[in-house]
């Protein structure tokens, strides 16, 4: 703490006291003299390089930990939307994805490389899908979701408002296009058992679906985007279209499908029966189905840990060229000889 | 003249002054040494601003005033005035609005400024449905914030304005109606009606004076409210209407003047009474916001009314000038507005070239779906082909970025300069004690020009001095009586008298030398005692001061305060009172003289005024034994023209020497002199002056040659000598100018030698300098002299000499310091020959110019050359009506609110009271300003930038359809609530170094002469570091979370919570000094912003509901965070240690030096302390 202006009175000649002039005390008259008590940090060189040094040694720990973390994640991503298309359809599939009189079944089998322990995560992966476009975010009417046909006002949802001249609930672009491949999994002969209750933020499911609320009208359209709704279940419970909604920020992104809730072992083959009746074939993106358990950190990402170490590293790096540049060259602190006026003069 | 109808002196006007005057004038003087006197010949004469200057008004209202620019008056008849006319009523309006029209006028005048346009363009935008990009609410929350601030402001000022208006309105007054003076509201009263002002009433509206209580016709008034001149200005009434009312009969006549304007000095009109038409001028009328003083009553004709009267006019306030930060800034500005338009067209490009790869397939894009089905038949939504959806992209865009023009920063710098100038306005140093006087700011936008001034352009008389006259010595009879002389017992004598039982004494004290004192004390029997009697009669006398008796808090003693335009005549007439020649009555036809108790009553038979032609002035007193003794003082030059030669050689030659060796020392001297008249001297004259001032035609003309006439052979009484008195501090505070870099130039009306003197004595020129003194009266020696001068200083850079005297005083001088002395003659023939580059060259290299007999354009004429010849910052000070077009010419004007009135004042930017103050108001608050500003400038582009680009980036994932991760409230919010209160209080609070050390080393100073806080290279290091902590706060979350759950309004919580953070750190970094105030501002922003986030976030009909829980219990959110925060300042933390170790500026080494400072102080050494405590009092 520094009074830095604390001799002012000094300055000026005796403090007679004139009316209208001035207190010149209190804290009022610190602050109107701009001389409230304050801390003036000043960088010095011991300071920064043990700064440096200092984030150096918190940094590659925590990138080390968060690497390790990454690294516990057994994860099994397996790309289908190609392999699972016949042969013949190979050329054009679109209309085979279209075509509802082909079968859309189709088995994956999957080698788990270490084992893992559960609960392990069924996410399924959508690339180069923009579910964070502009129209299709906008393409919802929350309102309706928690009110269901009471609401009128669904203009919001627009391009796929009504049909038929009636109302569409839920409407909207997101719920049209609501995911709809499936897949059933076992383990040799016996099937693994999948919880798929809880996928869905506890908060939606009280506060943004509507516990009375039904499906009506919905996909009843001449062109079907996704799956159709049991219009028997409150959308509460819709927990698949609860956690489709949640729009995914990036355009690469995995929606939780489910959980296992058995340990895998390693070399043990799991059999993805799934049913292929998504459309990402018309716009190139890629459909993954993923096994993945989780650590502390989440999911697998090795980014942070490297970022975490190259920062630690980089700030070491500094440190010592600090070092070396202050023991080489030092400036002395606060030095006058340094300040332009004088150098002017040395140099003239 | 000039000065007052050219307020704003440009080039232009200015050069054909410059003509004019070089033609009017002959030139006769051939000698161009400089520092003897010339006796002889008469110099030639610029005019000044001549304050009633009866002459010039006099014969200008000869002319004929043209009936379309003229308003007719008929006296008492205000129906029939007012018929043909609307002229205005007496209510004056200062408030802008009413209730009605404060909406419509305010927002009107609010949208003035281009940034609310854009702002407000940019709602209107959004209100389009296929532009849409915020919710209506949202997108004008800004503006509507902005204009509310704004309006709210204005509607508080206008409110007072309103409170004062209704105070003057509903005065009363007294209006002549029907014969009769009956009371009524000011408001009501109109032109062309005759009213009665009684003794110390203020005056309602400018009107014409018709009579006086005085027989004669005399009135006193007091202008304090209107130019802040505390003395007593005469008025008279014209004879023919003062009798007309005398005899009570109705009056009848039509004034024919002048349309309303500003001159508050000049006035022109005819009267016609009776069929005789009078002339009118400035001296016979009485204008509102003075007050009647001395005199019972007076009875006028309302001329102008209200918003028309001078006063009013004269109401605007200073004219606005744009300091240079904000137009650097402005240029920054339009930089940033092409980034904007280029990230747009990069949207809007990426956005069409997206549309046409997938032009087949819109339709079955599940996130697109091109057609609505919805109603039956197909039709596209909101799809107008891949040309039309660039266009709304690139409008969208502008929508979505529209922060990177920081609009915030024009409101968030009007704030902060607000709160630099109460700091400037509370603080103890720029406090005037002597006259009770705050700091004005009266300009609030270019506070941080105060920190980059190169030139201080300063007026002389009451800047640099006090213009507080003092009596110093005299020369009677050819003896030396200085006070100095006897200092040792130097006391200051008062004088006082007995009358009725009370005490006189005059108001001011005199030091007095005592020889001269026992002298006057002892008789006046002898032959040099009636000398010494004459002396003292003729200080008394030979003036136009007028006493006035104050009563004190004493019953019993009074005071006389001696009231007269001139502060050399009070000077005199109060030592005439020190030595027992007390003035106390005072009227046009006698005057009565205390002399030592004996009280004498003298008829003034006649008072020749001063003029800049005669320079001198003349009484004829009456004496009671009917002899006439003409008593004369003057300037030395005109003065021994007229003296005769023949009689008292030794005297004169004496005499002549006391002065030269009073000038020198710079003391103003004035000579006396007085002569007898006998009677037929006498008549010869007095009929001459009769007929001259009862001439209808060229009266001035006429008295001037009767004066002439008896102006002659006149008998040397002595010298006086008065002591221009420096104000405390000056030369400190020029030294400290100096050595900040600044250059001085002092421009004055008053002569070389004198103003030499004080320039000694005021340490502006020392004498190790080299003096070019360029004083010529013809073109070609001017022009030599010019150029010989200019060899002699490019000699003196190119040699250095080695004894350095002035130790890098500046740094365009390291050698012999040089100084410029030059008058205004020469000034006019170097402007006029194209030789200004040369003037300019010459003047550049001299540490300090002296321009000496400048008149008031001339001085805005220099300020302006330097202002075109250089960028450097010009700064003018001033205190006096003649400095009123230097202090609006400068980048900075600085009024001196002192003895010479408040037009400077008026005109300034800052006003205060002493000169000294400059030095704080430069070093101190100067310098804080601009570094703040500096810094706050760039803060704000880089905060908005960063944001602006974060959403930019985030717009390429997003198949470039313009979402927004950030909540729309939040991004709104974020320039309002979230970063908005540090940048202010940074801005206004914080220092970089201690009040001392700036003080202490000027050289300070010159971080913000080369511009050190803001400047391009500055603005380009700030934007591509906002690059890189734009491209770190996007890209961690985005690799970090890329391929999981994540959805779009829990990242964007990450993203808003780290930029958040991220600037408030950045500034943090930078913050200098820690209060309370700087810590809870910035905490508290981030405090403020999560508390935000999470509102918004439990709104549960938002998109981002519970996101924000959902995203903060995960580790990754907040290793993220911490990633962000490290890796985004880590560049800039570093640039900025290598920068203040290895190439530390001048503020860098100051701080370190006032911590180490600090640290041994807290050690225990108090001797530090003890070396830094400068006085810069004398």
């Amino acid at each position: 703490m520094d009074l830095d202006g604390g001799s002012s009175s000094t300055i000026s000649t005796g403090a007679r006291a004139i009316p209208g002039r001035p207190v010149r005390h209190g804290a009022l008259y610190q602050f109107t003299q701009q001389n409230l008590p304050a801390c003036k940090p000043v960088l010095t060189p011991a300071a920064v390089i043990s700064t440096f040094l200092l984030m150096g040694f918190i940094f590659i720990p925590v990138g080390l930990v968060t690497l390790r973390a990454s690294y516990s994640v057994v994860e099994i991503v397996d790309r289908y939307d190609i392999e699972c298309v016949p042969e013949e359809y190979r050329s054009n599939k679109v209309a085979y994805v279209k075509d509802d009189s082909v079968s859309k079944n189709c088995s994956r089998f999957l080698k788990v490389p270490k084992s893992m322990r559960a609960p392990i995560f069924i996410y399924y992966q959508l690339d180069n899908y923009y579910q964070n476009h502009r129209r299709y975010v906008k393409s919802r009417t929350d309102r309706q979701l928690l009110h269901g046909l009471g609401y009128n006002d669904t203009s919001s949802c627009r391009p796929l408002e009504s049909s038929d001249d009636l109302p569409i609930v839920p409407c909207g672009l997101i719920a049209w296009s609501l995911f709809n491949d499936t897949y059933k999994f076992s383990r040799g002969p016996s099937e693994l058992k999948v919880n798929r209750k809880d996928i869905a933020w506890k908060s939606d499911r009280n506060h943004k679906f509507g516990k009375h609320v039904y499906p009506f009208n919905f996909q009843n359209g001449t062109l079907t985007g996704g799956a159709k709704l049991d219009p028997t279940i409150p959308l509460s419970d819709q927990e698949d279209l609860i956690v489709w909604m949640r729009t995914a920020a990036l355009p690469t992104f995995r929606k939780l499908y489910g959980r296992i809730e058995e340990d895998l072992e390693a070399d043990d083959v799991i059999v993805v029966n799934l049913k292929n009746n998504y459309n990402t074939y018309s716009f190139g993106g890629k459909k993954k189905i993923v096994l993945s358990t989780s650590s502390w950190l989440g999911g697998k990402n090795d980014f942070l840990g490297i970022a975490n170490l190259f920062v630690g590293s980089f700030s070491i790096l500094i440190s010592i060229i600090f070092l070396v540049l202050h023991l080489k060259s030092p400036r002395p602190y606060g030095d006058t000889a340094y300040a332009s006026w004088n150098k002017k003069s040395i140099s003239s | 003249m000039m000065e007052t109808k050219n307020p704003s002196g440009n080039s232009s006007n200015f050069e054909t002054f410059m003509h004019n005057s070089s033609s009017r004038r002959s030139f006769g003087r051939n000698s161009t040494r400089e520092v003897t006197f010339s006796h002889s010949e008469s110099k030639p004469s610029l005019r000044y601003g001549s304050k009633g200057a009866d002459s010039e008004a006099f014969s200008m209202s000869q002319k004929e005033i043209s009936d379309e620019d003229a308003r007719l008056i008929y006296v008492d008849d205000p129906v029939k005035t007012n018929e043909r006319f609307e002229f205005a009523g007496n209510s004056v309006r200062t408030g802008k609005y009413s209730f009605i029209t404060f909406l419509p006028r305010n927002l009107f005048e609010q949208f003035h400024r281009v940034a609310y346009i854009y702002f407000l363009i940019i709602a209107i935008l959004n209100q389009l449905p296929q532009l849409a990009v915020f919710g209506r609410g949202v997108s004008i929350l800004p503006l509507a914030f902005v204009l509310l601030v704004t309006a709210v402001k204005d509607a508080y000022e206008d409110w007072r304005r309103h409170r004062s208006d209704k105070v003057e309105n509903n005065r009363l007054g007294l209006v002549l109606v029907n014969g009769q003076f009956i009371e009524k509201k000011w408001k009501d009263i109109r032109v062309g009606e005759i009213i009665k002002i009684n003794a110390n009433e203020p005056i309602p509206c400018d009107f014409v004076l018709l009579s006086t209580s005085d027989p004669t016709g005399v009135a006193y008034v007091q202008t304090l409210n209107l130019d802040g001149e505390s003395n007593l200005k005469t008025r008279y009434a014209k004879q023919e209407t003062q009798f007309k009312f005398h005899e009570k009969e109705r009056f009848n006549g039509l004034i024919k003047c002048e349309k309303p304007n500003r001159n508050i000095y000049g006035f022109q009109a005819t009267m016609e009474v009776d069929g005789k038409r009078l002339s009118l001028g400035s001296s016979n009328i009485v204008l509102r916001g003075c007050e009647l003083k001395n005199t019972n009553c007076v009875v006028g004709v309302a001329v102008y009314c209200g918003r028309e009267t001078k006063a009013m006019l004269n109401n605007s306030g200073a004219p606005s000038k744009r300091s240079r930060l904000e137009t650097q800034m402005n240029s920054e500005i339009i930089m940033l507005s092409f980034f904007l338009v280029a990230l747009c067209m990069v949207t809007s490009v990426c956005a069409a070239v997206w549309l046409n790869q997938n032009k087949n397939d819109l339709n079955l894009l599940p996130y697109y779906r091109k057609l609505d089905v919805s109603k039956g038949k197909e039709e596209s939504y909101q799809y107008y082909g891949w040309g039309i959806e660039m266009l709304f992209t690139f409008l969208m865009s502008v929508i979505v970025y529209q922060v990177m023009i920081p609009i915030s920063l024009y409101i968030s710098m009007e704030l902060v300069r607000v709160g630099q100038a109460y700091f400037m306005i509370k603080d103890s140093r720029l406090y005037d004690e002597a006259t009770n006087s705050r700091f004005q700011c009266r300009a609030l936008n270019i506070n941080e020009d105060l920190g980059q001034i190169k030139y201080v352009f300063s007026d002389k008389t009451g800047t640099l001095t006090e213009n507080k006259m003092e009596f110093q010595c005299a020369s009677i009879w050819g003896v030396d009586y200085s006070s100095a002389k006897t200092s040792l017992e130097n006391e200051q004598v008062e004088y006082s008298l007995q009358v009725e039982g009370k005490v006189l004494k005059p108001k001011m004290k005199v030091k007095v030398n005592q020889e001269l004192l026992r002298l006057t004390k002892s008789g006046f029997a002898n032959k040099d005692g009636k000398r010494i009697y004459d002396f003292f009669l003729a200080l008394a006398a030979c003036n136009t001061i007028v006493p006035l008796v104050i009563d004190t808090s004493d019953p019993t003693v009074k005071l006389i305060d001696y009231q007269g335009e001139s502060p050399d005549e009070q000077a005199l007439t109060y030592a005439a009172a020190a030595y027992g020649f007390m003035l106390i009555e005072r009227t046009s036809g006698h005057i009565v003289i205390d002399i030592h108790g004996e009280r004498q009553r003298f008829n003034v038979l006649g008072l020749h005024e001063f003029d800049s032609d005669r320079k001198r002035m003349s009484v004829i007193l009456g004496y009671s034994d009917n002899s006439f003794k003409l008593f004369v003082k003057g300037a030395d030059t005109s003065m021994f023209s007229v003296i005769n030669k023949s009689l008292n050689t030794d005297i004169i030659q004496a005499t002549e020497t006391h002065i030269q060796s009073y000038s020198s020392v710079g003391l103003r001297t004035l000579v006396i002199g007085m002569r007898d008249l006998n009677a037929s001297e006498f008549d010869q004259w007095h009929f001459a002056f009769e007929a001259a001032s009862t001439s209808m035609i060229g009266r001035a003309a006429l008295l001037r040659k009767v004066a002439t006439n008896v102006e002659n052979n006149v008998c040397i009484l002595g010298a006086t000598a008065i002591e221009d008195k420096l104000q405390q501090g000056v030369p400190e505070s020029i030294e400290s100018l100096r050595k900040a870099g600044i250059k001085v130039w002092v421009l004055t009306g008053d002569k070389q030698e004198t103003a030499i003197s004080i320039g000694y004595s005021s340490r502006l020129l020392t004498s190790g300098m080299t003096q070019f003194r360029i004083k010529s009266n013809n073109r070609e020696s001017c022009r030599r002299r010019l150029q010989d001068a200019l060899l002699m200083s490019r000699k003196n850079m190119a040699a250095p000499e080695v004894g350095n005297y002035f130790e890098g005083s500046s740094d365009s001088v390291v050698s012999t310091p040089m100084a410029l002395i030059i008058d205004g003659t020469s000034l006019v023939y170097i402007l006029d020959n194209e030789l200004e580059e040369e003037l300019f060259e010459l003047a550049r290299r001299c540490s300090v110019v002296l321009c000496c007999r400048v008149a008031p354009l001339q001085k805005a004429g220099i300020v302006s050359l330097v202002k075109k010849r250089t960028a450097d910052m010009t700064l003018a000070i001033g205190d006096g009506a003649n400095d009123v077009s230097m202090i609006q010419m400068a980048d900075v004007g600085v009024g001196i609110s002192g003895q010479e009135g408040r037009q400077a004042v008026m005109a300034s930017d800052f006003a205060m009271g002493q000169f000294r103050f400059l030095v704080p108001l430069l070093f101190i608050h100067g310098h804080w300003n601009y570094q703040r500003l500096g810094y706050m400038v760039l803060y704000n582009f880089y905060r908005n930038a960063v944001f602006v680009l974060i959403l930019f980036w985030y717009v390429l994932f997003t198949a470039f359809t313009l979402t927004t991760a950030i909540n729309e409230w939040s991004s709104m919010l974020y320039s309002i609530i979230y970063t908005a209160v540090p940048t202010i209080v940074v801005g206004i609070l914080d220092k970089d170094l201690s009040k001392r050390t700036l003080l202490d080393n000027p050289q300070l100073y010159g971080a913000g002469q080369r511009q050190e806080a803001y400047n391009k290279k500055l603005f380009w290091l700030t934007m591509a570091d906002t690059l890189w902590q734009s491209i770190v706060v996007f890209f961690v979350p985005l690799f970090a979370y890329w391929g999981s759950t994540v959805d779009i309004a829990s990242i964007g919580d990450l993203w808003t919570l780290s930029v958040v953070i991220l600037v408030n750190l950045h500034l943090a970094m930078d913050v200098i000094r820690w209060t309370w105030i700087t810590h809870a501002s910035i905490w508290g922003s981030v405090i403020a912003t999560f508390i935000c986030v999470t509102i918004i976030d439990v709104i549960p009909s938002l998109r981002g509901y519970w996101a924000i829980f959902d995203a903060a219990g995960t580790a990754l959110f907040w290793l993220c965070l911490l990633g962000i925060l490290i890796a985004a300042l880590l560049p800039r933390f570093v640039v900025k240690f290598v920068y203040q170790y290895y190439f530390p500026d001048d503020i860098q080494i100051s701080r370190e030096v006032e911590k180490k400072a600090r640290n041994l102080r807290v050690n225990g050494d108090t001797h530090i302390e003890m070396l830094h405590i400068s006085n810069p009092q004398r």
